[in-house]
């Protein structure tokens, strides 16, 4: 009882990278809690699943296998896990804050009256004095994330409500195995003692989903490359670092012109203009029509070994050097230094 | 399909989207008293949804909900010029410091009095961002709801709603009554009508006609006053409101001090790459 919980969405019928990531960081959590991570996972014909959850570190899985759970509904989910949490009343619950997560969170948060926050960058554990009471509470969640605009950070905690309810978005949060042998126990969850007829009021008509595409406008971090790379081959160390941060690789003119990258990760006057709060860009010169696409970025890192380029003017770093020997270095830093 | 009775979910909020070189103060703090006060964008998108239906089935009425201080009946007025019927401006200092569920609670009440029969907000507020008010309302009431919409209409009595995902859309079908949450990439708010502007310029609130001095034509007009209600006129609880209706405290702000633009110099060592990157992880540039 009292345990930490991840709500786990499928991605095609494979656990979602978002949800992996979170049980990971719940592993530690737990960790430092003393308590069980516990998944709970809602699909259709996913016999196996918690085969694919226990690896990291997952000491409990909650399966409901039913047609209702093919495609997320607001409804049949909620009541689900609604019902689930009220009977194991998990101390702290984490989500992905994605199109379903962001809908489920706030239905199940009203339903149990806990506080929920969304979009955390970051989680921790610690206490909280309340000195007009003389009280302090013990282990709870620091929930911090940016707000305003991005221009504060602001740590939130639920003190006496229950769950500890908190989203956080694909990328943010690192993903390892703890352990590939590691086993927990298997909970199937009866679906019938837990949705009502009126649940499936809401139907789903049609679907059409695309495959993953390339958004270079979406994302927070942007690695981006120039004709200074050199080669398509070394455009693979941005994919590296990008993937590591959570981020997506970028290019300018110059080196989609040169078939370094696809002309959809194109940045610049001909390209997308891209805001991401950080942009790395490697071995790019700072053409004004590069900069166009790039300048209002929160910060910008630039690597290069020209101490005369222009993009140096506008950057927040500047690191004179070669790129192939920075950016495996920023890798390896960021994942000794990364929680 | 008969006319409809719609609320609109609005906020006014800051608009952060600006935050000038004067909205910073000396020290790298975000000086609040600069940012304009603006109709939270996405439920413009929200509204314009109701203006549609209201267009297409003929005695749909569509009244903006909002809550905040007295000066949120400015996008009252907004809504009205834009084509809404009127307008409940939800104002109580027992309101304030109330988080998202406070807030969904006292807007819940106050849609139970209005007793619509669809409730559309927009998908989340920019000073927020949190996508959290549309749903924990719908949980509230007991309706079922429907996020990230782009556009929708009714075949024989059930709405047909289109919602944009990650990676695609969906097309659903709910009965009434039901909560909507609008997505950003739905169609953009309607102009201000001139002919409205006229009509509602003066539509005030009781305390606003109290609190100016020139007499407006308001009180004459019943149809140009904007509805005010505190926590009595919803039958709300205090205890559920403000902080100590709010499970969620904030426990330490901490402002993101902007720095004068100058590059930083650093060499390929790794003492430089390790200090930029642990600086990168403490400003929660990267995660």
């Amino acid at each position: 009882m009292n345990n930490l919980f991840v709500f786990c969405e499928l991605d095609e019928g494979k656990p979602a990278d978002v949800s992996l990531e979170l049980l990971t960081k719940g592993r530690s959590l737990a960790n430092t809690l003393g308590c069980k991570l516990e998944a709970v996972v809602l699909g259709h014909s996913i016999e196996g699943i918690e085969n694919e959850l226990f690896p990291y570190g997952a000491d409990v899985v909650h399966v409901a296998d039913d047609p209702v759970f093919e495609h997320y509904r607001t409804l049949p989910f909620t009541a689900v896990v609604v019902g689930l949490f009220r009977q194991e009343k998990p101390q702290v619950a984490l989500m992905g804050a994605t199109t379903a997560g962001r809908d489920l969170g706030p239905r199940v948060s009203s339903a149990l009256h806990s506080g929920l926050t969304a979009d955390c960058t970051a989680l921790e554990i610690g206490d909280h004095y309340v000195k007009k009471t003389d009280t302090t509470y013990k282990n709870l969640l620091y929930q911090i994330r940016p707000a305003f605009g991005g221009n504060i950070i602001a740590t939130i905690i639920n003190p006496d409500h229950r769950p500890q309810m908190a989203t956080v978005r694909e990328g943010v949060m690192k993903r390892e195995i703890v352990n590939k042998n590691y086993r927990g126990e298997l909970k199937k969850i009866t679906v019938s003692d837990y949705i009502r007829p009126e649940d499936l009021a809401v139907e789903i008509i049609e679907r059409h989903m695309e495959a993953r595409k390339v958004d270079i406008k979406a994302a927070q971090i942007v690695v981006s490359g120039g004709y200074g790379m050199g080669s398509k081959e070394n455009f693979n160390l941005l994919y590296e670092l990008a993937s590591v941060l959570g981020g997506e690789v970028a290019a300018s003119r110059a080196a989609v012109d040169a078939g370094f990258a696809g002309h959809e990760r194109q940045v610049g006057q001909t390209g997308v203009t891209v805001r991401p709060k950080l942009y790395i860009a490697c071995g790019i010169s700072g053409q004004i029509q590069h900069t166009a696409g790039m300048d209002q970025s929160g910060k910008i890192i630039a690597i290069n070994n020209d101490p005369m380029a222009p993009i140096n003017s506008i950057a927040d770093y500047v690191i004179n050097g070669d790129v192939a020997e920075i950016l495996p270095k920023m890798i390896k830093y960021y994942k000794a230094n990364a929680r | 399909m008969n006319g409809l009775k719609i609320v609109v979910l609005a906020k006014q909020v800051p608009d952060t989207r600006n935050v000038g070189p004067d909205a910073m103060k000396a020290d790298g703090t975000v000086n609040r008293s600069v940012l304009p006060a603006i109709f939270n964008p996405e439920d413009l998108n929200a509204l314009e949804q109701a203006l549609r239906l209201k267009e297409m089935y003929p005695g749909t009425t569509v009244t903006v909900l909002t809550m905040g201080p007295g000066r949120a009946a400015e996008i009252i007025r907004e809504g009205l010029y834009r084509g809404a019927d009127d307008g409940v401006l939800l104002t109580d200092r027992a309101f304030a410091g109330s988080d998202t569920l406070a807030t969904s609670y006292a807007l819940a009440l106050a849609v139970r009095k209005l007793a619509p029969d669809l409730v559309i907000g927009g998908r989340q507020a920019i000073d927020g961002d949190t996508a959290q008010v549309g749903p924990q309302v719908a949980e509230k009431l007991g309706w079922p709801q429907v996020t990230y919409a782009e556009e929708m209409h009714f075949e024989k009595e059930k709405l047909i709603i289109r919602r944009r995902l990650e990676r695609g859309v969906e097309t659903v079908s709910s009965p009434l009554p039901l909560v909507v949450t609008v997505n950003g990439t739905a169609p953009a708010c309607r102009y201000r009508h001139a002919r409205l502007v006229m009509r509602y310029k003066y539509a005030r609130t009781d305390t606003e006609l109290q609190t100016e001095s020139s007499d407006y034509i308001a009180g004459s007009r019943p149809s140009v006053k904007i509805t005010e209600w505190g926590i009595d006129a919803i039958g709300a609880d205090p205890e559920q409101l403000g902080l100590s209706g709010s499970p969620t405290k904030v426990k330490e702000i901490d402002n993101v001090i902007l720095q004068a633009k100058e590059a930083r110099h650093l060499t390929a060592s790794d003492k430089d790459i390790e200090s930029l990157v642990k600086e990168l992880l403490e400003s929660h540039t990267i995660g």
